[in-house]
Formats: structure tokens, C-alpha cells, sequence
């Protein structure tokens, strides 16, 4: 926001333009789309859901006397007859920052009016996310059909597979409701329901392109909790 | 319709710096599999884990989510409450670690 005037209320830089908005007796967030905070205090809540499993994982972790599985190993794949370690995984996220580049590109043409680039972006990062989602399904068989449950698995420590089950679990389901939003999405997009301002089905508020960037904050969010189990579970 | 996309001209950004961005996590997220793939381990490891991780995690919030460009008053809201977390963090890891001591102690020693 490079917009020096709000609705009159001069808008101030740093620190002090925090105070000033804050002690406006106005909007607090000046020039920021109602949606799109509440998405950012929603991605906060979920920050500290997803905390919450990643510190009950390392709490797990640390006080078992039994040896922690090797993620590298259970992980790995054997392809073309060598043992690759953690190759799926190492996919998969290069798979979920690609639609994360998609996604914030959409945004961009998005804010630029751009209907077709932004639908087509929007879409490919649809189909990311399905490709990743179905990555995920497969990891899960595997490991499944390996003997890991939540309460055993052959590999070490049992907590393993209770949190493996739990942190990616929960993140896939992010992933899944983010593809089916992202599907509508893109119809939308396509549909021109942006551009004619067109009411959304629970809402009275009119179609506009924050609308995908509000989707894009959900889905780089995903990302970037992706980016925190990838170091902590698959790496550490 | 010009008119409209000269107005919102001021809230986009140009496409070089998303690509940047882009290509940059390809490159982090390729080194940190490369630690894994060389089998660092350690001191070594963890911290290039958590480096890799950070830098990551501050690309995306900074420029993918926009928060560089956001207002003050949003960015210390959303921000700010993480501290928490690192809290959290700390009192977890001393509980952990009187776990493992309490097992160790009436496991191995039978609580001698």
C-alpha cells in the first residue's frame, strides 16, 4: 500500500502510522479488505493449531527411550533399483511451491484484471494441489501397507506413526479444502464473476479480485506449513 | 476499463520479483533435500535445517502473502502472538527433558 490517503486519513509509515492507525477510532487495518483479515486472524488460529502438533511431536520425540525411525530410510523409494532417500517427499514439495508460485501469480493477474491469465494460474495450481494430495495418498498406502499404525510400526519408537498420521493428515485436509476452493475459484474467475461484481453464494458482498488473493493467502499458508513439517518430520 | 487498471496499478507488483521469489525456494528447498542426501549430521544439520526453513518460511510470508507491503499495524498483529509460540516451545522442552529423566530413572534404575 503505497496510497498515501485513505478516505482523508493520512496514512503515516512505520511505527508511528501503526500507532496513528490503531488510535484512529476507525478501521484498524486501513486500506485492507475485511476479508482479507479475517483470513490473515484465521491463518493465525491455524498457525497455532498446527504449532500445537509440531510441539507435541518434538515433546514425543524427546522423551521416548526408543530409537526414532529414520526418516530417510521410510521415506525413501526404491526406483530404477537404487535407494533414493525421501524422494516422494522432496516432490511433493517441489510440487506444492511450484502451485505456490502459480498461486501467486493468479493474484497478481488477478489484481490486473487479467481474466484469463489469472483463471488458467488458478487452475494449474488446482491440478498442483491435486497432484500433491494424490502424492500424499500414496505415501500413506505405502506406509500402511508397511505396518505403520498409529499406536506401532516396524521401524522404532511407536509414537512415529501417530504423529505422521496427525500432522501430514491434517495438512492434507488443508490441502483438499484448498483444492476444492481453488477449483471454485477458478470457475469464478472464468465465469467473469470478479469482473461484473457478481454476489457470491453465502455472502452479500460483491465479486472482486481480492477475493483470489484472500485464496492466496490460504493456500501459501499451506505452503509454508508444508515447509515447517518438511524440516521438522522428513529432515530432522 | 483502462481507467480501473491505472488505479490498481499501485497494488501490483511486477512479475520479476515473483519469479525471484519462485526460483529462490527451488533453490533452498533443493539444499535442504541435499542435507539429507549427504547425511549431515549434528549441529551441522539442525542448523541448516532451521536456516533453510526460515528463509523459506520468510520468503513466502514477505512477498508470496504480501506482507512486506502490508501496514505496520497488520503485519505487528499477525506477528507478534508467534512469541507465544517460542514460549511454548521452551516449557515443552524442559518438560521433555524431566520425561526422559523420570524414565531413565525408574526404567533403568528402577527408581533406586
Amino acid at each position: 500500500m503505497s496510497d498515501p490517503k485513505i478516505e482523508g486519513f493520512e496514512l503515516k509509515p512505520g511505527f508511528s502510522g501503526m500507532a496513528k492507525d490503531t488510535a484512529s477510532d476507525q478501521t484498524m487495518f486501513k486500506g485492507v479488505h475485511w476479508g482479507k483479515a479475517m483470513m490473515w486472524i484465521f491463518l493465525l488460529s491455524d498457525t497455532f493449531i498446527f504449532s500445537c502438533f509440531l510441539i507435541s511431536y518434538m515433546k514425543g520425540r524427546g522423551s521416548t527411550l526408543i530409537d526414532w525411525p529414520n526418516a530417510s530410510e521410510v521415506f525413501g523409494l526404491h526406483v530404477f533399483g537404487v535407494n533414493v532417500p525421501l524422494l516422494l517427499i522432496a516432490i511433493m514439495t517441489f510440487v506444492l511451491i511450484t502451485s505456490s508460485g502459480t498461486m501467486a501469480l493468479a493474484v497478481k493477474y488477478g489484481y490486473e484484471k487479467n481474466k484469463k491469465m489469472c483463471g488458467w494460474l488458478i487452475l494449474a495450481t488446482a491440478i498442483g494441489g491435486l497432484i500433491f494430495v494424490g502424492m500424499q495418498a500414496f505415501e500413506w498406502s505405502k506406509l500402511i501397507h508397511e505396518g505403520v499404525r498409529p499406536w506401532e510400526n516396524p521401524f522404532g519408537a511407536p509414537q512415529f506413526g501417530s504423529f505422521f498420521f496427525m500432522i501430514t493428515g491434517f495438512h492434507g485436509t488443508h490441502v483438499s479444502i484448498g483444492v476444492i476452493f481453488l477449483f471454485i475459484y477458478a470457475y469464478k474467475t472464468f465465469a467473469g464473476h470478479y469482473d461484473e461484481g457478481k454476489r457470491g453464494w453465502f455472502t452479500t458482498m460483491k465479486g472482486d479480485y481480492v477475493e483470489v488473493e484472500i485464496l492466496g493467502l490460504y493456500w501459501h499458508f499451506v505452503d509454508l506449513v508444508w515447509v515447517f513439517i518438511f524440516a521438522f518430520f522428513y529432515l530432522w | 476499463m483502462d481507467k480501473t487498471k491505472k488505479q490498481e496499478q499501485a497494488s501490483t507488483h511486477k512479475i520479476g520479483i515473483y519469479l525471484w521469489i519462485w526460483g529462490l525456494l527451488f533453490v533452498l528447498s533443493f539444499f535442504s533435500y541435499m542435507v539429507d542426501w549427504y547425511q549431515f549430521q549434528g549441529m551441522l544439520r539442525w542448523s541448516l535445517i532451521l536456516f533453510f526453513m526460515f528463509l523459506k518460511a520468510g520468503l513466502i510470508m514477505a512477498f508470496f502473502m504480501h506482507l512486506f507491503w502490508e501496514r505496520y499495524a497488520l503485519v505487528n498483529v499477525l506477528l507478534w502472538p508467534m512469541t507465544a509460540i517460542a514460549c511454548f516451545i521452551f516449557l515443552m522442552v524442559a518438560e521433555f527433558e524431566y520425561t526422559v529423566f523420570t524414565r531413565l530413572f525408574y526404567f533403568v534404575t528402577g527408581g533406586v
